[in-house]
């Protein structure tokens, strides 16, 4: 006997709300399970550490002030801030290197295209903790601060990183630069080592985005008149971004993801800081929840923003 | 028929999962609660599960991956005591980091790995601490060419350390008391602070007096590095056992205390055979030749002799893995007995 379409549709409708109910019974039941499992350890959660004083120092603050005698609280203001600032610079410059390179595997210039396609395979293909270590071995092996580089009149590179002329002129006093800026040898190995790897991944999509326009599309458009110029502008590159979009804003969201690497080279990230929360207050739990809270935060809320996007070049292309 | 079998699947794994659940929490109800529970289960086990944290001196593996160290032949000390056998033990290496979760999981039934007593550690996360069996500060190791003479002089220094310890808490009590500013970077591992001092990028590296021996001994060119003199936190280490065994808690007490007492008496593994026929009542209770002295919970009498027959003494224990006679040339210091200026002192074996 062949089942009517309507009884397929109560059966369907069964189905998942029995599959509703097995998964919340399966979620109450871990609550439970975990809640039994740390009365029995004697931890009790709650946030309350989180007005307690730091007592630790974080060596990058973004130019936030900190103190060890701020709270707990603002150390993880500070970290979330860290991530922010290494996810944006991230985020854009992997873009950016991304689209060049992208866009440069697709020239006539045989040269150039293979010295790029070497180039992504390597950094596709390499552990990004791997490139991690290998940039921040590379950027220790600089001159220490007594005999740092003067590109530009204030402005010194050397081991402790690159120190800019504001809001003081930096001077060099017993260990270290005081009274510049200093962009950390750990920052700028995380970001390069992100955009490096990224940039690659994302050249990748902006390839494959471009030729899966039709060929016939450049041809028609070269025939009707347009310079290769317009073509790319007008044709092309409309039709690709509907296609990269959502595969650009993965890639941001694990970029972002891979910045909590930090920790592995002593960039105070918001892992990195709630790592010695959890050690020095004893609230691992509570940490791991704000961590979790925290990452899902920014990978929605670049996902949203890119989907937003999103909507709006399908909204103009139709 | 189709949904109706996934749903008996869906079913049975859910049934499953709860079998599971129950199985688990059975034993870990009983772990932490009842007394006596961690004995029966290592005896049940027919081995001791002993967290360590790898380091020169410490706990690290020999050249036939056999583990070596202070911290080990503790833990293959109480094995002894146990099962009359140093190799009944299985050593699990914990990052500092890891090391709390796994003693509570009940992954390990004590920590030996380096771990200082604190009273948050004991008031608030219900940990138990054995006796101090090395009493240790946190001090820094510079470059020698940095003509760097005590810890005051570190004033803008950047200094590396290793995350997940109280490290970087009297790291920054340190700069606040004495009005100094220091830059710390906190990374993961050791390795990347040591070799963070290696290339300059640092000034210092900050952590246990013992540690920096061993850190030391990473580098290429240890001669190059001197470890300054200055001790800037108090850092009693102590075995750390859970909360609510005290049964267990007594046991890995006075086996911690045993080698001690072995030193104070004048006991070492060479000699130890030859104190069998003593007529001295302090050594024959230490020795179990006297009932109702070191027989309690099951235990052997005759343990606090074997003990110290498989792994000697303290000052054995101590001369063996750090003392002058090892790469790490760390002087005994505080750690010598209360009898030579030192803080070690065991309560009598009566």
């Amino acid at each position: 006997m062949v089942p009517s379409p309507a009884s397929w549709r109560t059966r369907g409708a069964l189905g998942q709300a029995l599959l509703g109910l097995a998964t919340v019974v399966l979620l109450w039941w871990f609550a439970h399970s975990v809640r039994g499992g740390l009365a029995r350890e004697g931890i009790t959660l709650g946030f309350g550490f989180l007005h307690q004083p730091a007592n630790f120092d974080i060596g990058e603050r973004s130019g936030l002030r900190f103190t060890p005698e701020d709270t707990v609280g603002r150390a993880i203001v500070v970290g979330l801030v860290n991530t922010a600032r290494i996810a944006l610079v991230g985020s854009l410059l992997a873009l950016i290197l991304g689209f060049v390179v992208g866009t440069l595997r697709l020239v006539d210039n045989a040269l150039l295209r293979g010295v790029m396609r070497a180039g992504v395979e390597v950094m596709r293909n390499t552990p990004l903790l791997l490139l991690l270590f290998l940039l921040i071995a590379t950027l220790h092996t600089m001159p220490p601060p007594a005999h740092a580089f003067e590109p530009l009149p204030g402005v010194f590179l050397s081991d402790r990183g690159l120190v800019l002329p504001f809001p003081h002129t930096p001077r060099f006093v017993g260990f270290n630069f005081v009274g510049g800026t200093t962009l950390s040898p750990e920052f700028a190995a995380l970001a390069a080592a992100l955009v490096l790897h990224h940039g690659a991944h994302i050249s990748e999509v902006v390839r494959g985005a471009i030729l899966a326009i039709p060929r016939g599309q450049r041809d028609a458009a070269l025939a009707l008149g347009m310079s290769p110029w317009q073509v790319s502008r007008l044709v092309v590159i409309p039709q690709a971004l509907r296609a990269m979009v959502p595969l650009l804003a993965t890639n941001c969201v694990s970029l972002i993801k891979n910045s909590s690497l930090a920790v592995a080279i002593g960039f105070p990230d918001v892992v990195s800081v709630l790592n010695t929360t959890a050690n020095q207050t004893g609230h691992g739990v509570e940490a791991m929840a704000i961590m979790l809270g925290v990452y899902l935060a920014l990978s929605l809320g670049v996902a949203s923003l890119l989907n937003v996007y999103n909507a709006r070049i399908l909204r103009r292309g139709a | 028929m189709k949904a109706a079998r996934r749903l008996a699947l869906l079913a049975a794994l859910g049934a499953a999962l709860g079998a599971c659940a129950g199985d688990d929490a059975a034993p870990a109800n009983q772990r932490s609660t009842a007394s006596g529970a961690t004995l029966s289960a290592i005896r049940a086990r027919g081995q001791l599960m002993c967290g360590i944290t790898q380091g020169a001196g410490f706990a690290t593996p020999d050249d036939s991956g056999r583990w070596r160290g202070f911290d080990v032949d503790f833990c293959r000390a109480l094995a002894v005591a146990l099962f009359n056998d140093p190799n009944k033990v299985r050593f699990v290496p914990y990052t500092q980091q890891q090391r709390f979760s796994g003693l509570q999981s009940g992954e390990v039934d004590l920590l030996a790995n380096g771990t200082s007593i604190t009273s948050s550690r004991a008031l608030l996360r219900n940990f138990h601490f054995g006796p101090v069996y090395l009493y240790d500060g946190q001090g820094f190791l510079v470059r020698k060419a940095s003509h760097v003479g005590s810890a005051g002089a570190l004033n803008g220094a950047t200094v590396c350390v290793q995350q997940g310890t109280t490290t970087e808490l009297n790291l920054s009590d340190f700069a606040r008391r004495n009005k100094i500013s220091l830059a710390p970077v906190v990374i993961e591992d050791l390795r990347g602070a040591v070799s963070a001092l290696a290339s300059g990028r640092c000034d210092a590296i900050s952590q246990d007096g013992a540690g920096l021996a061993t850190t030391r001994t990473m580098l290429r060119d240890p001669e190059n590095y001197v470890i300054l003199p200055d001790r800037i936190s108090k850092e009693p280490i102590a075995p750390v056992v859970r909360f609510g065994d005290d049964q267990w808690l007594e046991v890995v007490t006075w086996l911690f205390r045993a080698p001690v007492a072995a030193e104070e008496l004048g006991i070492d593994s060479h000699n130890v055979q030859s104190y069998v026929t003593s007529t001295d009542p302090a050594i024959r209770r230490f020795l179990g030749m006297e009932p109702g002295v070191t027989d309690g919970f099951g235990l052997d009498p005759r343990w606090t002799a074997r003990v110290i027959a498989a792994v000697g003494n303290y000052g054995e224990i101590y001369d063996r893995n750090l003392g002058e006679k090892t790469p790490l040339r760390f002087e005994r210091g505080m750690n010598r007995l209360w009898t030579q200026g030192g803080l070690m002192y065991s309560p009598p074996f009566r």
